[in-house]
């Protein structure tokens, strides 16, 4: 019952180009069948990060959910753009991109990020899970790596995370 | 057999020398006495039957049309509701009757909670039966991806994602169970299969079920043993033989109900929402989870338990527990009842305040189930979770403490 070599075989990393993704705006690959999210956060999107800190599970990204060149603050290779699998780290659902600040249904404090439909999950713009909420860890990121300034392999950083 | 029959000849003879056609015959219809004082609650087994083949057979003719492939098997149910002859009836059919089935089982189930069906002599009776109801559970599962609708879709990847949250082997486990890393067109494809092997096994539980229940004799709304009370022919004093009485009382009871579930079928085949939801008619897309996902209603009771439960120690697993233990604990049931006496007409105000609790734990967390999360109803989630599991546990204190009436010798009408 385990994967068959052709099940295993489409792990083959991905390429995306990135060019064309607006400031704000999040683009869907798909890799090994889950979707991989590309955000060009905006610089106040990236320098509201730091005000999460305090309502975070693991603001320093301690859990090794990310290759290490992405265990920053801004969990990226680049702070612009935040890469990571779209699948919600409690039960495997795609979370909702909500990217608005200070939405009625998710609160005044509210600085962008993820919401989970199934469960009710949060995270911010680095993917980082918020306390009190079911998903027990960040999300995770894919080992990726640039190979031009607007495209990203996904799946395949050359072996730098080992 | 008590009375001497005569052989038959001709071409029944034959083959009753070969196969004991007249001895079954007899000794499960014509001469099996089943209690005089059956009444609307008896009705359920029966329609179990009737329902579960309806469902094996609309599903041979569906599977004659559906594709279990990813590329495929959404178009493949369309096409099935546009183009093949009679294909949407048929469909409907198999749709409406899933969920019949488990109406019918939950009632069939509350029957034997009333009556004190699973004490003793019937304990293995009672665990054949949860354990048909383990397989029907499977079953609706394992069909409920085929559609390969967004529901079908991102409901599988939930529930196999509980089994990711086993420690240790967890990740592994719910690789091998999908064939994949992520719900593929392989798990479609065992999923199908699954689909239409369990059936089949489940027709042959219900087969082993009837023969513990002839075994041990049928119990009755007095929950009195017909079989301590023979004439002098060892006939039960309050039996009736159930061919022809129960056979014509269960047919109308299945006209009755046929009446009721072609309504369903020919006015409200999606019944709202509840029995095809509407996320559902959207092909799955695994990049895109719905706004708002909920299971069938008839699993909504344990997804609200699921969802009751908080992480413990950053592990969902302590949820995945609970949800299975509030059906394991059924497995219990005859021996957490301690009361002299076996049917609610007989027992106490403890009892029957505990079964009232129960059954409407049962209702509001099937509600809640449906319902997208907040705070107050996962509150509330948990309060009837405590009084779900409240019934089983404390059963064996409050079935000895309470009062009971005096059970009379014979049944009454």
């Amino acid at each position: 019952m385990n994967p068959s070599a052709k099940a295993r075989a489409a792990g083959a990393p991905v390429r995306a180009d990135i060019s064309k993704v607006e400031p704000g705006a999040l683009l869907r690959v798909k890799y090994r069948g889950q979707p991989i999210w590309v955000v060009r956060r905006t610089p106040e999107m990236v320098a509201n990060l730091a005000s999460n800190d305090s309502k975070l599970v693991d603001p320093q990204s301690t859990v090794p959910q990310q290759p290490e060149y992405c265990q920053n603050p801004t969990r990226s290779i680049k702070p612009e753009f935040f890469i990571a699998i779209g699948i919600c780290t409690h039960l495997g659902c795609s979370p909702t991109y909500r990217p608005e600040v200070a939405p009625e249904d998710l609160g005044p404090d509210w600085k962008g990020g993820w919401h989970c439909p199934c469960h009710g999950s949060k995270f911010d713009l680095a993917g980082r899970v918020f306390k009190g909420v079911p998903a027990p860890t960040n999300l995770v990121i894919p080992k990726h790596t640039y190979l031009t300034d607007t495209t990203v392999l996904v799946g395949d950083d050359g072996g730098q995370a080992s | 057999m008590s009375a001497e029959h005569a052989q038959p000849s001709g071409l029944l003879g034959w083959i009753d020398k070969r196969f004991p056609v007249v001895d079954v015959w007899r000794e499960h219809l014509a001469e099996y006495y089943a209690p005089k004082n059956l009444n609307f609650w008896s009705f359920f087994g029966s329609l179990a039957i009737t329902v579960l083949l309806l469902q094996i057979i609309t599903g041979i003719w569906l599977a004659m049309n559906y594709k279990p492939s990813a590329t495929e098997a959404f178009a493949s149910v369309e096409y099935i509701m546009r183009d093949v002859n009679w294909g949407w009836l048929i469909r409907y059919l198999h749709s409406t009757g899933a969920s019949a089935f488990f109406i019918v089982i939950y009632l069939h189930m509350f029957r034997g909670l009333l009556w004190g069906s699973y004490r003793k002599p019937r304990e293995l009776l009672w665990i054949i039966g949860v354990v048909i109801y383990l397989a029907m559970m499977a079953t609706a599962f394992f069909g409920y991806l085929l559609p390969w609708g967004q529901m079908s879709y991102w409901g599988a990847q939930v529930i196999v994602n509980l089994f990711a949250a086993v420690p240790d082997i967890g990740p592994d486990l719910s690789v091998w169970v999908r064939g994949d890393y992520v719900i593929s067109d392989a798990t479609l494809n065992r999923f199908f299969a699954f689909h239409f092997l369990i059936p089949f096994l489940l027709v042959a539980l219900v087969f082993v079920h009837i023969v513990a229940l002839h075994r041990v004799g049928s119990n009755n709304p007095d929950g009195i043993e017909i079989k301590e009370n023979k004439d002098e022919q060892g006939i039960p004093r309050d039996g009736i033989p159930f061919h022809p009485y129960y056979t014509v009382k269960d047919l109308m009871g299945v006209v009755v109900f046929l009446a009721i579930f072609s309504l369903v079928v020919f006015f409200a085949p999606d019944f709202g929402g509840l029995f095809l939801e509407g996320p559902n008619f959207q092909p799955a897309d695994p990049l895109k989870t719905p706004a708002h996902i909920a299971p069938v209603w008839y699993f909504t009771p344990f997804y609200a338990m699921l969802r009751a439960v908080p992480p413990i120690a950053d592990s969902q697993f302590p949820g995945v527990v609970v949800m299975f233990g509030a059906i394991a604990i059924l497995f219990f049931l005859p021996w957490l009842d301690r009361s002299p006496v076996k049917s609610m007409r007989y027992k106490g105000p403890i009892s029957k305040f505990f079964l009232g609790a129960f059954i409407v734990s049962f209702v509001v967390l099937a509600y809640l189930g449906l319902q997208p999360s907040s705070d107050l109803y996962t509150m509330l989630a948990r309060v009837f979770t405590v009084v779900y599991f409240a019934f089983f546990i404390l059963m064996p204190i409050y079935s000895k403490l309470d009062k009971t009436k005096p059970v009379p010798e014979r049944v009454t009408s």
